[in-house]
């Protein structure tokens, strides 16, 4: 193999970590409420803002800091899926889509209000360090992104699959009805699923801050990335979230390799395209 | 065979008036289940069967009258209080959790707090009731026969730890044969303690299986009594035995 590939290779297998990771709490919140959260990639912008605020006013790293911040998109999200979302499910099924867009709408201006439209990014004492692969090398946090991606992953799958409560939140995504008679109260289930889904965002937030430079419009940016993920990587399937953000990563640096940095978007949505025709349920969607 | 059945009420349902939006369901329903027996619950189609069914499991909540459970009122008890007081609903149209497995169904049965803790006991109780699922434990819920489906959801009802089940047409749409095997398994978890309500279109097959029966007409009950009263009954007879 000609060496030079190997780096937008690595580098888009480890950026397709940090897009996984982006994505994996729309996908929960999309496989388990059907709902597509337009306000997800402000939400992972505020998961940003917050870390670099704590990391500015308490100097604390912003790994740490997320012992902060999850608790606080915890909340939130509980907060949004029970007072906002589940009124407007009631209404009809479009209400949700205007209410995450309006969440997405109040997160940018706060954030334009609160830390200015400038751009931002979070540097700490290990961002400028890489490491060598054969004779390249590649930067530490993009490797970081990979590893915390493929956790945060096998994390959310094993609570899905092993714990009582993340059985009962898939069980009432499959048949609300049968899922009362369980015991499940499915009153509060979906807020807890919210929830769990804003610790990813948080994560995320975290991790994109310190790999990319962020400024309060830039949710939308990632929400589109978030978005080409989920659909390649098809409904109810986390694994499947985890492959495609590597796809999209690999196909982006690659696109951008051999044809020129302007051309990588439009290779992103074509890769979209082709699975949508192909296979239009994803690559592992039921 | 004769079981033991105890005159002591385990559910007693009293005068209820049930609502579907404008449309009146039930209509003064009473209805007493003592502990330990296996009652039917009777009618054709639109009878209100279902309806009585989703309101003693909390789904519904009646407009006028009262459900007591074991002396305690459940009249407007979310349902998953009402699971957890022991009372389990085996839906009508086999209701698996499709995408899940054989047994992430029956373990997601054991969701109460009270059921929780007899959770291998009742897996073992189940797999032993239904060796079937013990083998098919691993495969996804949506591949299963009909009847292996009705059976994975009455296991998964006993994983609840029950006292009281409400069991909803479970022979709808599975061949007779399938259906007497089911019967004869409701009658040994009915020997081992546990009180059956099931609810049935088949008026004759029903009062041959259970110990007493209620007949729902339009929403009202009809007729009720025990088995051999209601064959002898000659409306019955005539409105359901054709003879």
């Amino acid at each position: 193999m000609n060496g030079e590939i190997l780096n937008p290779l690595v580098i888009g297998v480890l950026i397709g970590g940090l897009y996984a990771l982006i994505a994996l709490g729309l996908s929960m919140v999309f496989g388990v409420m059907r709902l597509i959260n337009l306000a997800h990639g402000d939400l992972v912008i505020l998961g940003s803002y917050l870390s670099y605020f704590i990391w500015t006013s308490l100097g604390l790293d912003p790994i740490l800091s997320l012992v902060l911040t999850i608790p606080v998109l915890f909340g939130l999200g509980f907060f949004i899926q029970q007072f906002l979302m589940k009124r407007a499910f009631a209404i009809s099924s479009e209400a949700p889509l205007i209410i995450a867009f309006g969440i997405a709408l109040i997160i940018q201006n706060a954030n334009q209000i609160f830390f200015s439209p400038l751009s931002r990014g979070i540097s700490t004492s290990y961002s400028g360090q890489s490491f060598f692969l054969g004779l390249h090398q590649f930067p530490v946090y993009y490797l970081m992104d990979f590893i915390v991606a493929l956790i945060v992953m096998l994390a959310l799958r094993e609570f899905l699959r092993r714990t009582y409560l993340g059985r009962a939140i898939t069980a009432a995504s499959q048949d609300s009805k049968a899922a009362q008679l369980m015991g499940i109260n499915t009153k509060t289930i979906y807020g807890f699923a919210f929830a769990i889904a804003m610790i990813s965002a948080a994560i995320a937030g975290t991790f994109l801050g310190m790999t990319f430079p962020f400024t309060p419009l830039s949710g939308t940016q990632f929400l589109m990335i978030a978005f080409g993920v989920v659909i390649i990587g098809g409904l109810g399937s986390l694994f499947g979230t985890f492959m495609a953000g590597l796809i999209l990563g690999l196909v982006q640096t690659l696109a951008g390799y051999f044809l020129g940095a302007a051309s990588q978007m439009l290779f992103v949505y074509l890769a979209i395209l082709i699975v949508l025709a192909i296979r239009p349920q994803g690559l592992l969607g039921r | 065979m004769m079981h033991t059945m105890s005159q002591e009420t385990i559910l007693k349902v009293d005068s209820i008036d049930v609502f579907h939006g404008s449309f009146q369901a039930l209509w003064n329903v009473s209805l007493e289940v003592k502990k330990g027996e296996m009652l039917a619950l009777v009618g054709s189609n639109t009878a209100g069967k279902s309806t009585l069914l989703d309101t003693i499991s909390g789904l519904l909540h009646p407009a006028r009258g009262s459900i007591a459970y074991e002396g305690t009122d459940i009249t407007n008890m979310e349902p998953y209080k009402v699971v957890e007081l022991g009372i389990t609903q085996i839906p009508e149209g086999r209701r698996i959790f499709p995408e899940m497995s054989v047994m992430a169904n029956l373990i997601i049965g054991s969701y109460t707090h009270r059921a929780r803790a007899r959770r291998d006991a009742n897996l073992k109780r189940v797999y032993g009731l239904f060796p079937i699922l013990e083998r098919r434990k691993n495969q996804i819920a949506k591949t299963l026969s009909g009847g292996e489906q009705q059976m994975l959801v009455i296991g998964r009802g006993l994983m609840s730890d029950p006292a009281l089940m409400l069991i909803d047409e479970m022979s709808l749409g599975l061949a007779p044969i399938v259906v007497n095997e089911i019967f004869k398994t409701l009658k040994e978890i009915r020997a081992t303690g546990i009180t059956i309500l099931f609810v049935e279109q088949n008026v004759r097959k029903s009062i041959q299986e259970a110990d007493r029966a209620y007949i729902l007409e339009n929403g009202r009950v009809a007729l009720s009594g025990t088995s051999s009263e209601l064959s002898e009954e000659e409306k019955v007879r005539k409105a359901y035995f054709g003879i």
